[in-house]
């Protein structure tokens, strides 16, 4: 069952057209919605949560219409907005234990999740403290907890990594995975990054202009191009060797170093590269796949 | 080691959710808590509670010497600050209260850009409207109610004379501090909700009491000069304070406590109908306001 599908979904503001018949199925699972600045992803974010109506098409969320039942889909999701969006005056623990109680749990039950959510995402002492005081990194965080604390279906995260350095983009790429993996909760998380998303997600959604370019996952992306490192033994002219051998069966060879980069043109390759290295009777050092990075998928 | 602490697992929630109606109960309880500072850095909690503290200095003063006249025989002669006068009489510091709590409530949600968590939960914009405007309300009636609460209790303990009548008055002034309540809030609110840094909310909420208090009382010396009486009454409406003591005067019998009563004959339900328009205005400017916000 999908989370998400869209048929003919469109979206026109004064002068300009945000979505373009957007049509999409997204199964559960970590979903990465790629697209440059401007391509229509906060728009359909906020299609999703019912916060703006489409002007044509529609949408369903875990099986609910964005347009009739919004209120149904903002019990079931979490949303993170791109942009700052925390009152500077309130502790963490304050305002996540206010959003939670807002999302309909119980204060008891509110004040427990607000903890053990604001721990998951890494925030610890400083949930006392104001908001206004905190980093970067730790606002994200607490932006993070607040889409997280009453439990949803699926959480729909905006560029969660913006303005994060290095070292904090790898935690919130690390949190993201494990908020698909073991909680369980399904994500749509947006970025102009590629990289960034295909570290995280298992299927990838691109758009641009507002229109569909491509959705598929992310192992489809790279099979489709995959290339098989091959190291032997010994010198350049065992090397060779087997490259011939290799390309006479038709299989597109090209040496790399001491490496032999074969592309994969389906599963038999494996046995053709095993074969040809046996029947010359090299040793065989290693045989890896090499995926491209989806950027070079695109590039080319 | 922290990592013990930080390797609890993920525990999904099963318990009940509490529909919309727990929703705005909780957003309505968090803005009277934020208007009062609770919850807040000590520096946010000085302005109210100074304020309501200072509220309550007259009433305590008043309920004091009238015990005091009572031991010494004065007794009687010594009248209670009335119930239905209090609020108009220190109508100052409740403008300072409304002018520096009302951005707290109405812009700084916008202001931080706070408004998409709010409407990605189940909650209406009309029901986070209704929750802001009930939370200034509330706030503003505990100010304006307990001092005058203050008072009546006075008159129990000193057992004044025509406790019966008292107990009415006191009604009708918890009544009259409710209405007081209902139009400040919405005023406050709306020039707050478009003045979205702080110092500008607070300094347009306090310019809009200052200049309609002046230009009604100016209006009210020219017009008395010369005689036009029913002129003078009717200015009354443009200032929130003499607009509700109006309202007071006509619907709850009470003595007029601002320079001019509503004017007779049609002049109470008219002032009535002006604090409805107010409030109705007001809801809907609101709505308008945040409906914009809750897009971006």
């Amino acid at each position: 069952m999908s989370i998400i599908a869209t048929r003919g979904l469109g979206k026109q503001f004064p002068g300009v057209l945000a979505l373009d018949g957007l049509t999409i199925d997204i199964e559960p699972g970590v979903v990465g919605l790629v697209g440059a600045n401007g391509a229509g992803k906060s728009t359909l974010i906020k299609i999703l949560l019912g916060l703006l109506p489409p002007t044509s098409g529609e949408a369903t969320v875990l099986g609910h219409d964005a347009v009739r039942e919004s209120m149904k889909i903002r019990e079931l999701v979490g949303y993170m907005p791109e942009h700052d969006c925390l009152p500077p005056d309130v502790s963490a623990t304050e305002f996540i234990v206010h959003v939670a109680r807002v999302s309909g749990l119980p204060a008891t039950a509110a004040r427990e999740r607000a903890a053990d959510t604001l721990r998951h995402v890494g925030l610890y002492e400083e949930r006392y403290r104001p908001i206004g005081g905190y980093s970067t990194g730790m606002r994200q965080r607490v932006k993070l907890a607040q889409a997280l604390v009453h439990d949803p279906k699926l959480v729909f995260l905006d560029e969660p990594t913006n303005g994060l350095d290095p070292a904090g983009r790898d935690e919130m790429l690390a949190l993201i995975r494990r908020i698909g993996g073991q909680f369980g909760i399904s994500v749509l998380v947006t970025s102009h990054l590629l990289g960034e998303l295909e570290r995280v997600a298992g299927h990838l959604v691109i758009i641009d202009g507002g229109r569909l370019l491509r959705s598929q996952a992310v192992t489809d992306f790279t099979q489709a191009s995959g290339v098989l490192a091959v190291e032997i033994e010994d010198d350049a002219t065992n090397r060779d060797k087997l490259g011939e051998r290799i390309a006479q069966t038709g299989l597109r060879v090209h040496p790399d170093g001491r490496l032999l980069l074969i592309d994969i043109a389906d599963e038999t390759t494996y046995d053709v590269v095993r074969d040809c290295v046996a029947d010359l009777g090299l040793a065989l050092v290693r045989m890896e796949n090499r995926r491209h990075r989806i950027e070079e998928v695109f590039s080319s | 080691m922290t990592s013990v602490i930080h390797d609890i697992g993920y525990r999904h929630y099963d318990g009940p959710r509490l529909g919309r109606s727990y929703a705005v109960r909780s957003l309505f309880l968090h803005n009277l808590r934020a208007a009062y500072g609770l919850g807040r850095p000590t520096k946010t909690k000085i302005m109210p509670f100074l304020l309501f503290t200072i509220m309550l200095l007259p009433a305590a003063i008043s309920v004091a010497i009238t015990a005091l006249a009572s031991r010494i025989g004065g007794g009687q002669a010594i009248n209670l600050i009335r119930y239905e006068a209090y609020a108009i009489y220190l109508q100052p510091l409740i403008a300072i209260f409304l002018a520096a709590q009302s951005p707290v409530l109405a812009s700084r949600d916008l202001r931080f850009h706070v408004t998409p968590l709010y409407f990605s939960r189940p909650l209406s914009r009309i029901d986070y409207v209704l929750a802001k405007y009930g939370a200034l309300t509330t706030a503003l009636f505990i100010l304006l109610g307990t001092p005058v609460t203050l008072l009546f209790v006075g008159a129990l303990a000193t057992k004044q004379k025509h406790l019966g009548t008292h107990a009415l008055h006191y009604g009708a002034g918890l009544a009259g501090c409710l209405i007081l309540a209902m139009v400040l809030a919405a005023i406050g609110l709306v020039v707050a909700a478009f003045t979205p840094r702080r110092g500008f909310g607070v300094t347009a909420v306090m310019a809009v009491y200052l200049i309609s208090t002046a230009a009604v009382g100016a209006v009210q010396g020219i017009a008395e000069n010369q005689t036009k009486f029913t002129l003078a009454r009717w200015a009354g409406m443009f200032t929130p304070f003499d607009l509700v003591d109006g309202v007071q005067v006509w619907a709850l019998r009470a003595k007029v406590s601002t320079a001019e009563p509503p004017p007779s004959g049609i002049g109470g339900p008219v002032f009535t109908l002006a604090c409805a328009a107010i409030v109705a205005g007001s809801l809907g400017v609101l709505y308008l306001r945040f409906r914009k916000a809750g897009a971006q």
